[in-house]
């Protein structure tokens, strides 16, 4: 099981990072090793396990509808690049 | 050749709880720039999410009122896509497990009901809000609306018609206030609709090529911007063109969709179970609670009124579609009033004052005890229709009773006969040509007669009487 560096490339910019082409290189021969031993898992008879959404066997946890303490704004602002009154302050999005 | 439209609508409501999904800060709508945030709202590193119980309680209200079937086991799936308004960098939402499934809502349409289906209904968290106009120096945002509790109602591509989409979509708007699961505010964001439209050869059963149209900010753009999409794509189709699959957005100001040309077309958004969140089970116990706990809904409503009380159809549905009308009509039925008049005083003489005043129901003074007392003074000929109509006015402006207002006016109806024959002797002598139509056989001149009698008694006078004594002393019998 091998990734191409175009796949490697796709994923990159999914997630926003600028790699070099030796990064990846790298990081196609990595991510191939990965998925290489998902294919050894693979092998696994699991036709009688049910699918899992969750590795803990608990269901059924929430919170009532109630209202509590909110952040002081400058609290929530502490880490901005940048803020403009309540606001933060992002570079300029352009329309979606 | 002629084409027919295949829409399919995206519904995103915001639920009316007090605190958010995932975070106990405020959900109201306003406040000062990110005063109603949090670790968890904010996307802060190593906070957990924990699900709100009554926005889930709302989302199976909202299922089963669109006719959905409720999941036994369902869950929560991040959705992966950068964007400066979800500081995560994820949207919680609900892929392939969605709370409800398989609904329908029934519109009412020139060609008769059509039903249109409901694929599925799932849970999400509303993004902040970015502002870019009037700021140089970047964009703005503010994240109180991030985490607030979403409902998406998905249809399946049922709809055939601009018309329909909006009948769709105010249909979806009625019983979501009928639930009470969200104030569906489309000018405050509450109700939201993005749309997916393509083409195809009238009778075919294929599919064409689908857009998505995004940015319709009320019904009224969404039938705009659909029967302009479809235009559209008639003409390239026309011109041996093809449909390109693509994001459109609708400019309300120019009246046109435009391509957005993002570079974030190929939507990947790498959906998987949310680690932080486990999953949902809903037995049937709890979805039969959520089911006695549901109101009358429109269509019940709606045959209520037609079967029970003989209203027509059409004064049935105005009253349907408006919660606050419909319920102070249910409240003066139930302090008594005769259904039909009850309906005729609401449909008439209220709605045009209502509309006349450019106010609602709620923001005049009259109480649907009123309307009650205001029909049984007409019923006990105390005051006739005519000055019904000026004591309504008159109730919704001060808020005083029916009966106190025809006290303080004087406007007892005159139902005894002498105190009229001197009034409608006065009225003929006053008008000979008309009198001497009347006996020359123009029998209708009567009414112009009743009329001006009418208006010597200031409309006091009953009007059969007033008819009845000008007869009488026309034809020469009194
Ligand atoms: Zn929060």
């Amino acid at each position: 099981m091998s990734i191409s560096a175009g796949e490697v490339r796709h994923v990159a910019e999914l997630a926003r990072m600028a790699l070099s082409d030796h990064e990846v290189e790298e990081l196609s021969a990595q991510l191939s090793r990965i998925l290489d031993h998902m294919e050894t898992l693979r092998e696994l008879p699991t036709d009688d396990v049910e699918p899992t959404a969750h590795v803990l066997p608990i269901r059924n946890v929430w919170r009532q509808d109630t209202v509590g303490e909110s952040l002081p704004p400058d609290a929530a602002l502490a880490n901005a690049p940048e803020r403009r009154g309540n606001y933060f302050l992002v570079p300029k999005i352009v329309e979606r | 050749m002629r084409y027919e439209m295949v829409v399919g609508l995206e519904v995103h409501i915001e639920l009316s709880t007090e605190s958010k999904m995932f975070c106990d800060c405020s959900a109201k709508f306003g406040g000062e720039a990110n005063t109603h945030v949090c670790p968890v709202c904010l996307g802060m590193p190593g906070v957990l999410p924990v699900p709100n119980k009554k926005a889930i309680d709302y989302a199976m209200r909202a299922s089963l009122a669109l006719n959905c079937q409720i999941a036994p086991f369902t869950k929560f799936d991040r959705k992966n896509y950068h964007y400066p308004d979800m500081p995560k960098d994820y949207q919680i939402s609900q892929y392939d497990k969605p709370i409800g499934s398989n609904g329908y809502v029934v519109i009412r349409t020139d060609k008769g009901d059509r039903r249109i289906g409901i694929r599925r209904l799932h849970m999400e968290e509303d993004t902040g809000k970015s502002l870019h106009e009037g700021v140089a120096a970047g964009s703005l945002l503010d994240f109180n609306r991030a985490g607030v509790p979403l409902i998406e109602i998905v249809s399946e591509p049922d709809i055939r018609t601009a018309e329909e989409a909006r009948l769709y979509l105010q249909k979806i708007r009625t019983i979501m206030l009928y639930t009470g699961v969200s104030d569906v505010k489309m000018e405050e964001g509450s109700m939201r609709c993005d749309a997916n439209i393509s083409l195809r050869p009238e009778g075919s059963s294929e599919f064409g090529t689908l857009v998505e149209i995004k940015n319709m900010n009320s019904f009224r753009s969404v039938q705009r911007a659909l029967e302009y999409e479809a235009a559209r794509q008639q003409s390239v189709l026309e011109s041996g063109g093809r449909i390109v699959r693509e994001t459109r957005h609708w400019d309300e100001g120019r009246g046109v969709t435009f391509s957005s040309r993002s570079k974030e077309e190929a939507h990947d958004y790498r959906y998987f179970p949310d680690p932080d969140l486990v999953p949902l089970e809903i037995n049937q116990e709890w979805v039969d609670e959520v089911r006695r706990a549901l109101p009358e809904l429109p269509d019940q409503r709606f045959r209520r009124y037609v079967e029970e009380y003989n209203l027509p159809a059409y004064d049935a549905r105005v009253l349907v579609e408006d919660l606050a009308l419909a319920g102070f009509f249910d409240e003066a039925v139930a302090a008594g009033a005769n259904p039909k008049a009850a309906s005729n005083w609401i449909m008439v003489d209220l709605q045009g004052l209502l509309k006349g005043e450019g106010k609602s129901i709620s923001e005049v003074k009259i109480k649907p005890s009123h309307l009650t007392q205001l029909i049984d003074l007409i019923e006990k000929a105390t005051i006739s229709g005519k000055i019904a109509k000026d004591v309504l006015v008159e109730v919704c402006f001060t808020g005083k009773d029916p009966e106190s207002v025809v006290k303080e006016k004087g406007l007892v109806q005159i139902t005894d006969e002498s105190a009229l024959i001197k009034a409608a002797e006065e009225v003929l002598a006053a008008n000979p040509g008309p009198v001497e139509d009347y006996r020359k056989g123009k029998k209708n001149a009567i009414g112009f007669l009743v009329g001006q009698l009418m208006k010597a008694t200031r409309g006091k006078a009953n009007p059969g009487l007033a008819n009845d004594i000008l007869r009488k002393l026309l034809d020469g019998s009194v």
